[in-house]
């Protein structure tokens, strides 16, 4: 009797959604497929508004990334003004940037995910859940809120708000760094870095070997990929040139300002969320798993397949490791959380490579800017993918006009794709369970939306 | 007996959830107070049973609820009601549950505007612009929750302080209210205020405020509205700095945009503000628009649609 199973709302994710796996008369399934449940509209409701004050609107896309949507903003009216900011401003806004990453990938790894392999993905949901890794492992839980914390209180205490940051200002910065912030800043990254080898470390010798089958079949597909590189090819999570990976490796670039030549949004009725897809690969969109058509995945598996190489040496020599083990691209989905955790290690590495920069201190962190009409396309990549802000401004300089792709949307599709693939590979005769249905999920958590 | 807690969010961004882990090593104090019986962003305890089998909602009943987030569709409604049906206590957790906060900027367009301009920008391919279930249906207006169920404790801010949701916590597991700023913003501010100058007109924040070296002290920096910026304080309830209680914003050299929502809580901070420039002797028409002034305090019906205004 064919029937549909409604995992709903999908847990330990950021969002609202929900998942529909359709069942055939003989109890296989025939469809399945992700549903994103909320809309807020904020490309319509920043119309009107002075484009200054939208980096600190638009944070509020994301209580979890906040840094990104305020930076990428801030690029973005930056443009609209015609403004460069100064030097020491532009290197605050990416240490700010670079540690809220740190910490966002503390916080999906140990708060999130790791329950499904710490505690295992088929235990009771009382305990499998970040409460059930305090209670089993209560020394590693006082560390990863410890350490956590500390990168959280980074933000807070130099940049005053760590959640909906307001230190980005058209032009620059809100304040320069003092010399002996500095300082300290530095030291507490240097821990932070050690707490990142340690925990990619543990999660290669602990985590992850049990699971490592799992891995290579749960919700695996093969699609393109995209991230932000620098002149060299190399990874940067700031800024540089988008490239757009074919599932085969090879790859194009462009200049964020025309994404609109090589990106559409595909819409469907089951999902408020619209699915990116590579309009200049000219074959359309698909989510037929056997012959997905324009689809490409973003955030950290994506980052470091479409990157040449990370440009620090300890984040280096583990994605080394990591292309001998997965090759390149990799494109095994669970393989997002390794890859997270390399990125974590790049994150603090390049944080103390901004901070031993004494220009970062220069008081001079604001231009001169003057209100009016233009266009300006600022991007980041947020932890969950390529994130753009689009705006138009009149000569008032009020935003006229918006349009938004936010990182975790590029994974939409393929989040439909590892879904399905999942479902059909371990859901058959019409039997369920909540272990099973929680491997769904992972399918789903793994791209961290 | 550990006090039993089942949390939601509804039309949020996770940021209050967020301040939530930002208690630190606090947080595992919390922890074992509490028992967690429903809460998605940390537990997979599901709406319809752990297999879908279910044919109506369930949240287990708990002690307290903890709901961030307005309403702003029809699922959120009714998990809004479903929640006030099985817990004693409801918190409104953040300025969106409290007074709307960002997304109730909505409200100044209808939701028609809303649909036909996220689903038709210039990288969205044509599409109906219809959904079906089991995506919700957008209400008309986004809400604060005391617009659909009756709330208990009102914790706002945007997001509430740790320190804030700490003391409230606290509180409330021992069964007490929590005791809460009701002063605003510029009583906790320690810039310095003249009270004199002949200030007629606003600046947008388009230049870093003055002060003498990077090193100044905040207190020694003149308040930021008397330098000519907007600042929200003087109607925005304090409480953003946590222990500290320097507003965070301010820490940071930045005007307050009002994120904890009124000082009183049925305020209205546009017409507050405008009150408070007005009889300062100071043009409320230099301002390059008024929606903003209701930044975060958009339900409750105070943002409604208007038509565009010919410039004049």
């Amino acid at each position: 009797m064919s029937r549909v199973i409604h995992i709903q709302p999908i847990t330990r994710i950021e969002g609202h959604a929900s998942i529909q796996i359709q069942l055939d008369d003989a109890g296989e399934v025939r469809d399945a497929r992700v549903n994103i449940l909320s809309l807020r509209g904020f490309e319509k409701f920043i119309e009107g508004k002075p484009a200054e004050e939208v980096p600190r609107i638009v944070n509020r896309i994301c209580g979890i990334c906040p840094w990104m949507h305020h930076l990428a903003s801030n690029k973005a009216v930056d443009r609209c003004f015609g403004v460069t900011p100064p030097p020491a401003a532009q290197k605050l806004r990416e240490l700010m940037q670079t540690i809220a990453h740190a910490e966002d990938k503390l916080l999906h790894f140990f708060f999130l995910a790791a329950a499904d392999f710490v505690i295992g993905p088929d235990a009771d949901y009382s305990v499998r859940n970040v409460i059930g890794i305090a209670k089993a492992h209560p020394e590693l839980a006082q560390k990863v809120v410890q350490m956590r914390h500390r990168a959280k209180m980074i933000l807070e205490r130099f940049a005053g708000k760590a959640i909906h940051p307001i230190a980005g200002v058209v032009g620059g910065f809100s304040k320069p760094m003092l010399e002996e912030e500095r300082r300290d800043i530095l030291a507490q990254m240097g821990e932070l870095l050690d707490f990142a080898l340690f925990t990619l470390e543990f999660a290669k010798t602990k985590v992850f070997p049990p699971y490592l089958e799992t891995i290579q079949s749960l919700g695996v597909i093969r699609t393109g990929f995209i991230g932000t590189v620098d002149e060299t090819g190399a990874l940067n999570l700031y800024d540089g040139r988008i490239r757009l990976m074919k599932p085969d490796g090879t790859f194009t670039e462009f200049d964020v300002q025309d994404y609109a030549d090589y990106l559409g949004e595909h819409v469907e009725p089951y999902s408020y969320a619209k699915m990116p897809y590579a309009k200049v690969w000219n074959e359309g969109f698909s989510l037929d798993e056997t012959n997905p058509k324009g689809i490409y995945r973003a955030n950290t598996l994506a980052r470091i397949n479409v990157a040449d190489r990370i440009p620090t040496p300890r984040a280096q020599a583990e994605l080394e490791e990591f292309r001998e083990k997965f090759g390149r691209p990799a494109q095994a989905t669970l393989l997002y959380h390794w890859a997270r955790l390399i990125e974590e290690v790049y994150a603090c590495e390049h944080a103390m490579e901004l901070l031993k920069d004494p220009e970062i201190c220069d008081p001079r962190v604001r231009a001169e800017v003057e209100p009016k009409a233009g266009r300006g396309v600022g991007s980041v990549e947020a932890p969950r993918g390529t994130l753009i802000h689009d705006y138009s401004t009149d000569d008032n300089g009020l935003i006229t006009r918006a349009n938004l792709i936010v990182g975790t949307t590029h994974n939409i599709a393929p989040m439909n794709l590892s879904v399905k693939q999942a479902a059909k590979s371990i859901i058959h005769k019409g039997t369920v369970d909540q272990g099973l249905l929680n491997r769904v999920e992972m399918a789903v958590r793994a791209y961290d939306p | 007996m550990p006090v039993t807690v089942a949390s939601e969010w509804l039309n949020s961004c996770s940021g209050c959830e967020i301040s939530l882990v930002d208690l630190g090593e606090r947080l595992l104090d919390v922890l074992n107070l509490v028992e967690f019986v429903h809460i998605p962003v940390l537990l997979d305890h599901k709406y319809f049973g752990q297999t879908g089998e279910k044919d109506h909602l369930d949240i287990p009943e708990a002690d307290v609820g903890i709901i961030s987030g307005g309403i702003r569709n029809e699922e959120h409604a009714e998990i809004a009601a479903h929640m006030r049906s099985r817990c004693k206590v409801i918190i409104a957790l953040g300025t969106c549950a409290t007074h709307g906060g960002i997304p109730a900027l909505a409200n100044g367009f209808p939701v028609s505007e809303l649909l036909d301009r996220c689903f038709s920008t210039e990288t969205t391919d044509e599409n109906p612009r219809t959904f079906e279930p089991p995506v919700p249906r957008l209400l008309e207006v986004c809400s604060a929750l005391d617009e659909h169920i009756a709330v208990d404790v009102y914790l706002p801010g945007c997001p509430p302080h740790p320190d804030q949701l700490f003391t409230a916590l606290s509180a409330l597991l021992e069964g007490k209210a929590p005791d809460l700023p009701t002063k605003s913003v510029c009583d906790t501010c320690p810039t310095v205020r003249e009270g004199k100058g002949k200030l007629k007109t606003l600046r947008r924040f388009l230049q870093n405020p003055f002060y003498h070296s990077p090193d100044e002290p905040l207190d020694k920096m003149r308040c930021l509205l008397e330098q000519g910026f907007l600042c929200m304080g003087p109607v925005t309830r304090a409480g953003c700095g946590g222990d500290v209680k320097t507003p965070r914003c301010l820490a940071a050299r930045v005007p307050c945009r009002g994120c904890y929502g009124p000082v009183r809580h049925d305020g209205n901070p546009l017409l507050d503000m405008l009150n408070a420039l007005a009889s300062n002797g100071i043009d409320v028409k230099s301002l390059p628009e008024f929606p903003s002034l209701l930044r975060f305090a958009g339900a409750h019906r105070l943002l409604r649609p208007t038509r565009p205004r010919k410039e004049s």
